[in-house]
């Protein structure tokens, strides 16, 4: 425990990224200028599959201000037509043969100005030859379906694997012998992370020295470097990846996308920098969406218990198998589909098909795949209870895995570290008023008034992760941290991890402000730049707290060994007899006898112990034992309008367990932001194609996205079970709301029209929709 | 108007930017955000989108919030624009920045100048907003990190300051 000052762990300090971003300095990688900089600009496909018979580039290359027109032809001269993806699939830089989506990459001009760029985009002459476009896994599947990767070898036809979790006997058998079998078709439909920075880079590969210096919207520097070094073949240090701030990543700015790749080898081939800026439509067209996937769930039940649970997957990938999840998970993480509840039995069936859209699935706060399984098993469960007569949240409690049960094994192997699920949901049903709401809520019935009640009540799994089992194209996912303190007793903290917006230089340096006891405001954190950061795995996932938090934790730790050994010294007794307190260490029984952590930090630099190694400093990489697994309670209120099929959101509760809580302030700003983006994805956002595959949701005109006046209000708590395999108890929470909260936003809705014979309406649940299933049961105004 | 286009095809645009006369020759064509940003050196406005929908952009032009990306240099000469960077005076920060910084009102950082910007504009016309017309009037702008909770408290601490409240 430390003081307000020191602002350890538990304190809401102020943020220190703060003070450049309110007065616009900012460093995000356009406000960044080079000398003798060029701008890029991309060609895109207007069709979603059409061979390319030719490409025609001279009037663009004439236009005053080009310097060079780049494709897949001038690419594939130096082997960079294709690249490998994070899945083991490769992916078009440069379209040559086909294109594969509409939007995708076929050509980039680099000029002396941006607007010149665009121009010359005007001029390049694509011939192309439309072919039938797929659009969905149905359609990917069907006999005599339009082969999209036909420059594969060994393909030979749309399909992508096939995985499973789970056992298929022992759940047959829960199925065999269950009382009911609740089932349930649903579609996670395609979204976006839509950050509001879009992607982009400066590359800049200096002539002289071959020293390539990469300003990359990156949430994983490192491994961008190494796979950079690998895709480019430029020697690994010789590559500097500086992720500088990032205007939100939301897992959008994990993947390599071709104009990283093409603005390198420009900025190679020209000697000159050259920056690349992506523009809405772009990010939305082809960069990495999220989900599309297609869910069939069953549940079985026997006496009133949860028995088995199957869950069937049709992944939609578009037309490169581009996934950023870890190698050996097909499916992501879906296999935590049993969620919050006691399923003794369950198997997850998944297959995955190309189509002619952009490459991607694994996106969005997903935790990796957990917001569909979240999504599927919570609105199984709803339905489940709806179906039994019973009442939704004591069907959830019935079924809820004890607290006395942890640590748990789950059906599909995971073992679940801490919770208590009853008690989240208690809190949550207290916030609420749930018995005098469901009261109110038969008597708007009466009314004829439509007022429903979702919850959801999730268990996420997230803090990839063990290196045995978690890696990221080969790359084993630890994380780290290297601390040094100055003479002077401040100290600086680098990390391997990258914050897109979550504060990590507030709240890491709230933790080694609670092991060193030196005030948060007097440690300097640094992410980001490869050339002066340790290695690591990068920030998505909710992966920064559980993997880079544990090691910063560990690192400040053993720092706090060798200062006590240098208090010892300094106070003229042995270390046994020197104990610690918030920056104090202080000889046990004669407390007065004190020497500050300041007062060690100079003697580490000017009076040591005989033979002690100079400085205070270390770095650790840490290899996590376990994931972490964050819950909650969500519940949603909503009144439908009978005659628009708008719902309105009345209230919003949301409990979390996220274990310790560095910073409670920033620790909800990241809930409030999820359950709005919960909000976003079920009530509106969508990107559709139509049958030729052109993309409906490509820029936010057309992809909708809640301003503060359609954004509901959150109604916070908390439960805290510290994770017991962290050094700091902490689990990780930054997708926690965005997984747990649309199935309680729909939950809500279906809530409000299953009496009248609705079971289910695919999000987003928009107004047109839902009055379509308002007239179908005859409550349409 | 601006001068008659020179024989470059290019247009002086002056204006006064944050209280300071600056100048540059753009294109007709070239929009007030890449002037600003590329012309002038203010990066503090941001660029989001390429529809006019997200609000990174907003400027006041005369006082108004103007998404910046929505209009011409040269549609702006002759006026008063005022960016993220003019709202600090002497060193002492807005009491717009301030609330935004102690009410946990912005992650990421990059809607944050717009927000801010059209939150002053707002407190100028209407000193005791509702949390409602806070986010009537912040309702050109999005934001993806924070849930704009926050955002609305920061608004309300900064005009209970304006007001002489605090």
């Amino acid at each position: 425990m430390t003081t307000k000052e020191i602002g350890g762990l538990g304190h809401s300090v102020k943020r220190k990224e703060d003070a450049r971003f309110i007065r616009g300095k900012g460093q995000y990688f356009d406000d960044i200028v080079l000398p003798g900089m060029l701008h890029m600009e991309i060609l895109r496909s207007p069709f979603a599959h059409a061979r390319i018979r030719s490409i025609d580039t001279s009037a663009a290359a004439a236009l005053p201000g080009v310097v060079a027109v780049v494709t897949g032809e001038l690419m594939a001269q130096h082997n960079l037509a294709w690249m490998p993806t994070l899945s083991g699939d490769t992916q078009a830089v440069l379209a040559t043969d086909k294109v594969r989506y509409q939007g995708q990459e076929v050509a980039c001009v680099v000029a002396e100005s941006p607007y010149v760029a665009k121009d010359a985009l005007e001029l390049i002459e694509v011939d192309y030859e439309p072919l039938a476009a797929v659009t969905s896994p149905q359609q990917a599947m069907a006999p005599g379906a339009p082969l999209i990767r036909d420059e594969k070898e060994n393909q030979e036809d749309n399909h992508v694997y096939h995985w499973e979790a789970g056992d298929k006997e022992t759940t047959d058998r829960a199925f065999a012998e269950a009382d009911r079998v609740i089932s349930l078709e649903t579609f996670y439909p395609r979204c976006h992370p839509a950050p509001l920075e879009c992607c982009g880079c400066i590359a800049d590969v200096n002539p002289a020295t071959g020293k390539a210096t990469i300003y990359l919207t990156s949430q994983a520097p490192h491994a961008h470097r190494t796979l950079f070094a690998i895709v480019a073949g430029l020697p690994e240090q010789q590559i500097r990846i500086i992720s500088p701030d990032i205007g939100g990543g939301f897992g959008n700015k994990v993947p390599i996308y071709p104009g990283y790749v093409v603005a390198t080898a420009a900025s190679l081939l020209l000697g000159r920098p050259v920056k690349w800026v992506e523009d809405r439509t772009g990010n939305l067209i082809s960069t990495g969406f999220a989900r599309d996937y297609h869910m069939r769930g069953e549940l079985a039940v026997k006496d009133g218990k949860m028995t088995g649970l199957r869950a069937t997957l049709l992944s939609d990938q578009g037309a490169f198998y581009a996934d950023a999840q870890p190698t050996k998970f097909r499916a992501g993480l879906f296999h935590i589909v049993t969620g919050s509840y006691d399923i003794p039995a369950a198997h997850v069936v998944a297959d995955g098909y190309y189509t002619n859209k952009a490459p991607g699935g694994v996106a969005y706060r997903c935790s990796f795949r957990v917001t569909e399984a979240s999504y599927l098993i919570e609105r199984l469960v709803d339905n489940a209870a709806h179906e039994l007569g019973v009442d939704p949240a004591k069907f959830r409690l019935d079924n809820f895995v004890r607290p006395e049960q942890f640590p748990y094994r789950s059906a599909t192997g995971f073992l679940y570290d801490s919770g208590n699920y009853p008690e989240a949901m208690r809190i949550a049903l207290e916030k609420l008023g749930y018995e005098e709401l469901r009261r109110e809520q038969a008597e708007a019935r009466a009314q004829g008034r439509l007022l429903g009640i979702g919850l959801a009540s999730f268990t996420e799994v997230v803090g990839a992760g063990h290196g045995k089992e978690y890696d990221i194209a080969g790359l084993r996912m630890f994380d780290s941290a290297e601390l040094r303190v100055h003479p002077t007793g401040k100290a600086i903290l680098k990390l391997g991890v990258k914050s897109q917006g979550q504060g990590h230089e507030t709240t890491f340096a709230q933790i080694v402000a609670e092991e060193l006891g030196i005030p948060y405001d007097d440690i300097e954190v640094q992410e980001g730049d490869t050339d002066n950061t340790p290695y690591g795995l990068g920030t998505y996932a909710s992966r920064s707290t559980p993997v880079a938090g544990a090691a910063t934790a560990v690192i400040a730790r053993k720092l706090r060994e060798k200062a006590k050994a240098i208090a010892a010294h300094l106070l003229e007794v042995s270390p046994e007899d020197v104990e610690f307190e918030a920056g104090r260490f202080f000889v046990r029984g004669a407390p007065e006898r004190a020497k500050t952590i300041q007062d060690v930090a100079f003697a580490s630099y000017t009076n040591l112990p005989e033979g002690m190694e100079a400085g205070l400093e270390g770095v650790h990489y840490y290899d996590p034992p376990n994931m972490t697994f964050p819950f909650g309670t969500y519940a949603v209120v909503v009144e439908i309008d009978r005659g628009t099929g708008q719902w309105k959101v009345r209230k919003v509760v949301a409990v979390d367990d996220c274990g310790t809580r560095i910073n409670p302030t920033i620790v909800e700003g990241q809930i409030t932001g999820g359950l709005t983006e919960g909000y976003a994805i079920a009530a509106m956002e969508l990107i559709t194609f139509d049958e030729e595959g052109n993309c409906i949701g490509s820029n936010f005109m057309d992809y909708l996205i809640p301003t503060a006046w359609e954004t509901p209000e959150f109604e916070l708590g908390e439960v805290v079970t510290p994770s017991p395999h962290h050094p700091l108890g902490a689990k990780g929470v930054g997708e926690s709301a965005t997984v747990g909260s649309p199935a309680a936003y729909v939950n809500a809705v279906i809530d409000a029209l299953w009496h009248a014979g609705v079971t289910n309406i695919d999000m987003p649940l928009t107004p047109d929709k839902v009055w379509a299933a308002l007239n179908e049961v005859g409550l349409a105004e | 108007m601006t001068q008659v286009a020179s024989e470059s095809g290019l247009h002086t645009v002056e204006v006064t930017v944050n209280g300071t006369p600056r100048a540059a020759a753009v294109e007709a064509r070239v929009l007030l955000v890449h002037f600003l940003r590329q012309s002038l050196g203010l990066t503090g406005t941001h660029i989001g989108c390429d529809t006019s929908s997200c609000g990174a952009c907003t400027v006041l032009v005369e006082g108004v919030p103007v998404k910046s990306c929505t209009m011409f240099a040269v549609q702006a000469h002759g006026a008063s624009i005022t960016t993220v960077e003019g709202l600090a005076a002497g060193g002492q920060l807005h009491p717009i920045q301030q609330a935004f910084h102690e009410q946990h009102g912005l992650q990421c950082g990059f809607c944050t100048p717009g927000m801010m910007l059209t939150s002053v504009a707002l407190l100028a016309e209407n000193p005791s907003p509702t949390d409602e017309e806070i986010r009537w009037a912040l309702s050109g702008q999005i934001c993806r990190c924070t849930g704009y909770q926050n955002i609305v408290k920061a608004v309300q601490q900064a005009a209970a300051e304006l007001r002489g409240e605090s």
